[in-house]
């Protein structure tokens, strides 16, 4: 009976041994993992990068000197062991890996990196990642006293230098590849426009994990070019693709209901929602209007009485977090904490229209030559939140007597009237932030800047608080001490918490949907939300999505 | 006229009683949102549930009855008088005219509307109030509406041309006036009121498709139009099956005009 038993089990072990292998296996290496692009990717050269598509498949492919931890927020070494800025801001010196080699199994030294830089900075290119570093006029000297090490010298200094390294993929110098040679986790190897991107596992990666296994573990990553978000979402029901980067509340609220351990949402995102008043003197509109816009009482009042509370639980169904200035609190560094909360009070903000001169009479709110308060809200069409947003703002703002009316235009139209004619009273739009650092915000606070939405292009700042802002702009970015940085950027935050140029509404959350069968997905509240950690990812069994291998 | 006729008309009237009445019997304004319960099911504080916002499903669905029954049929009209205008001159005169008609009607026909309709809201102030917006879609509609009309009234306006009657007319010495008024018109009333009743389900679908572009009837008013664009949320509708109603009555009133429609042809 006894060896009947043993036999028993030894069949069944080596009957189920391939199964054991194969899963384990599975779930440490290998596997192809799908996902989407919404468009096709506009260059492959990672110096050239400007669109969403093409900076998916730098940041997959590209090999970079410093990495921003997009979970811890820190900056970590990459091909860089280590590095150090002078301490007037100007140099940068990198000491880097040893041994290292391209996709195409050309050495990497410092050569490379000095290469990358001069065509980084060459003014004939025309880099966007290069105007980054552009901080005053003159030419950007790189030096490589050896083959491990390179010091960069800028004209001027350039605020947070470090950071802005991790948008620049490293090219080879000597690789008949040009652009294609990689030092990331995978390798572009096939594009079929219209169709897909393929990349493989670049097997000459740097990186390895704890046991010391050579990373990336996925085999190969296939990008669909799938403009469509339906389709997307289809086609992630069905397990034909595993990640969705990016997703609107109530799509994730759906996906939550049908799968919910494949919705992830991280929390606050930087991208915010926001309205302004249109502050432009030679604007369309009466000028009575432009007295009440230029108002801080009006503006203030207009705000305390938006319920923000109501628009994150009801637009965002709870997947947002109520906004009251520039940095939103998932940016830990730049974010002042030390700003008030105010909360939701209409009564507060009548208070505040009386000081201004207006009259609350008959539930109408009319200012002090007795002009009913109304405006026209605009906001983009066919943005649903958007939409709704608006709808309620028109209820709470008729709790203080002001009407407002609705129009929704085509996004070309809108952006005409909010950049060129200037033929609107105030809109509603939103804020996508890729970048952490504020300085990347220079084209909006700068009075000259022709971002500065509420009155742009000003050739003197139109108030003492826009001067004060360009001050502490222009000092921010000139200086390389983050904390003295840190006190302008929180002194700048307070300005427009107390002016309320653009009256801040919301910071959505960031939510993506992530197979089960995804390994080691750590979403983050930072862009790429859901594979920024693409090459410890892996593929594991999971009936209930269909995953693919 | 057939009992399902009758039956259609009976349904039509009752919906248009409920339209004029609609601002007696809702639970609450149209625009008001009860923001404690927002996506509710019907309940009898709300008959027919709240929208995402909050809003009394029955209110808006009685509110967007009103704008969109009283404004399709004021398009259909202007929409008829213009085909009916160009349409029997076009072919009772014939010839160079007629040509001319028919020239500017095909090349509206292939004009891109949606494109020109976005331009033209881009081009309109934005401080128009909400139900002159309305009134302005509708108008546009109406305007641009009548192109194959025009080609149907002016087909059987040239069969009447060389009609036995209306030489004995013209040999009688009747102006052309007289013989439009009095001879033409009246033979093609039917033809009228069959382009009128075909248009006003047309309209009422056309709003439906302005408002998903955000060019009809725009928030807080209610029209069929907005209220079907609650259906972009497909796996919603499944579990919360009384989202359908606008769906319903919008297809109900669409077959009772169709249906009261031949009983026009017949009796004129």
């Amino acid at each position: 009976m006894i060896r009947r038993l043993c036999v028993a089990f030894v069949l069944t072990l080596v009957l189920c041994w391939p199964s054991f292998v194969s899963s384990e296996s599975a779930s440490q290496s290998g596997g192809e993992l799908h996902f989407c692009l919404h468009g096709e990717p506009k260059t492959f050269n990672p110096l050239l990068v400007e669109d969403g598509q093409s900076e998916i498949v730098r940041y997959l492919t590209g090999g970079v000197l410093i990495r921003l931890n997009r979970q811890t927020q820190a900056l970590e070494p990459a091909l860089a062991t280590s590095w150090k800025t002078t301490p007037d801001g100007r140099t940068i010196i990198f000491h880097l890996r040893t041994g290292l080699h391209f996709s195409d199994g050309t050495p990497f030294t410092s050569e490379d990196v000095a290469y990358t830089v001069k065509a980084l900075m060459d003014p004939q290119l025309h880099s966007p990642t290069g105007d980054s570093f552009r901080s005053g006029d003159g030419q950007v000297s790189v030096q490589t006293p050896s083959a491990d090490t390179i010091t960069v010298t800028f004209p001027a200094p350039v605020a947070g230098l470090e950071r802005l390294f991790d948008q620049v993929a490293i090219l080879s110098a000597h690789s008949p590849k040009k652009e294609m040679a990689v030092l990331g986790p995978f390798y572009v190897a096939d594009y079929s426009p219209g169709s897909h991107v393929l990349l493989r596992r670049n097997s000459n990666y740097w990186k390895k994990d704890k046991e010391g296994k050579p990373l990336p573990y996925l085999d190969s990553i296939r990008l669909d070019i799938q403009r469509n978000h339906d389709i997307e979402i289809l086609r992630f029901r069905r397990g034909e693709i595993h990640i969705i980067n990016s997703l609107d509340a109530d799509l994730f609220d759906r996906l939550q209901k049908e799968s919910p351990a494949a919705a992830h949402d991280a929390g606050p995102s930087l991208d915010s929602e926001f309205v302004w008043f249109n502050q432009v003197p030679t604007a369309a509109f009466p000028d009575y209007k432009k007295v009440w816009f230029r108002s801080t009482e009006f503006r203030k009042a207009i705000s305390l009485a938006i319920n923000r509370d109501d628009l994150a639980r009801i637009v965002y169904a709870g997947h947002a977090q109520p906004a009251y200035g520039p940095i939103s609190p998932a940016n830990r560094f730049w974010f002042n904490s030390a700003l008030p909360v105010p909360k939701y009070d209409s009564a507060a903000a009548l208070r505040l229209l009386a000081q201004a001169g207006f009259r609350f009479d008959g539930g109408i709110l009319r200012d002090s030559s007795g002009n009913h308060v109304e405006f026209t809200l605009i906001t983009s069409t066919g943005n649903k939140p958007r939409e709704q947003m608006v709808t309620m703002i028109q209820q709470d703002l008729s709790q203080i007597g002001i009407k407002v009316n609705m129009v929704t235009l085509d996004f070309p139209s809108l952006i005409e009237r909010i950049t060129r004619t200037f033929d609107y009273e105030a809109c509603l739009l939103g804020f996508t932030n890729t970048d952490l650092d504020p300085s990347s915000q220079m084209n909006v606070w700068l009075s000259s800047a022709e971002n500065h939405q509420w009155n742009p292009k000003q050739s003197q700042p139109a108030t003492p608080w826009e001067a004060e802002i360009d001050r502490l702009m222009q000092s921010q970015a000139s200086s390389t001490s983050d904390k003295k940085r840190k006190t302008d950027w929180d002194r700048v935050q307070q300005i427009v918490f107390e002016q309320q140029p653009f009256i801040y509404l919301i910071n959505r959350d960031a939510m993506s949907a992530i197979s089960p069968a995804v390994i080691g997905s750590a979403p983050s509240v930072l862009d790429p939300h859901a594979f920024w950690n693409a090459d410890v990812l892996r593929l594991g069994p999971d009936p209930s999505m269909g995953a693919q291998k | 006229m057939s009992p399902l006729q009758k039956t259609a008309a009976v349904i039509l009237c009752a919906i248009f009683l409920l339209m004029v009445l609609g601002t007696i019997l809702v639970p609450a304004p149209h625009f008001h949102q009860f923001r404690d319960v927002p996506n509710a099911s019907p309940s009898t504080a709300h008959p027919l549930g709240t929208d995402a916002l909050g809003r009394d499903s029955l209110s808006r669905l009685l509110y967007g009855t009103r704008v969109s029954l009283l404004l399709a049929p004021a398009a259909a009209l202007l929409s008829t008088m213009i085909a009916a205008l160009l349409g029997s001159a076009a072919g009772f005169l014939g010839g160079r005219f007629e040509r001319i008609v028919l020239a500017v009607t095909d090349l509206s026909l292939a004009l891109p509307w949606l494109f020109l309709l976005l331009t033209v809201r881009a081009m309109l102030p934005l401080d128009v109030p909400p139900m002159v917006s309305v009134v302005i879609a509708f108008l546009m509609m109406g305007l641009l509406g009548w192109q194959a009309s025009v080609r149907v009234v002016c087909t059987a306006a040239r069969g009447i041309r060389d009609s036995d009657f209306l030489l004995l007319a013209r040999s009688s010495g009747c102006k052309p006036a007289r013989l439009v008024l009095c001879h033409v018109a009246p033979n093609l009333r039917s033809l009228f009121y069959a382009q009128f009743w075909i248009s006003i389900p047309l309209f009422i679908l056309t709003e439906a498709n302005l408002s998903i572009l955000g060019l009809g009837v725009m928030e807080p008013m209610a029209s069929w139009g907005n209220l079907l664009r609650g259906f972009e949320d497909f796996s919603a509708l499944g579990a919360n099956p009384w989202r359908l109603v606008p769906l319903i009555l919008l297809v109900i009133v669409v077959i009772c005009f169709q249906l009261v429609l031949p009983s026009q042809e017949v009796t004129q």
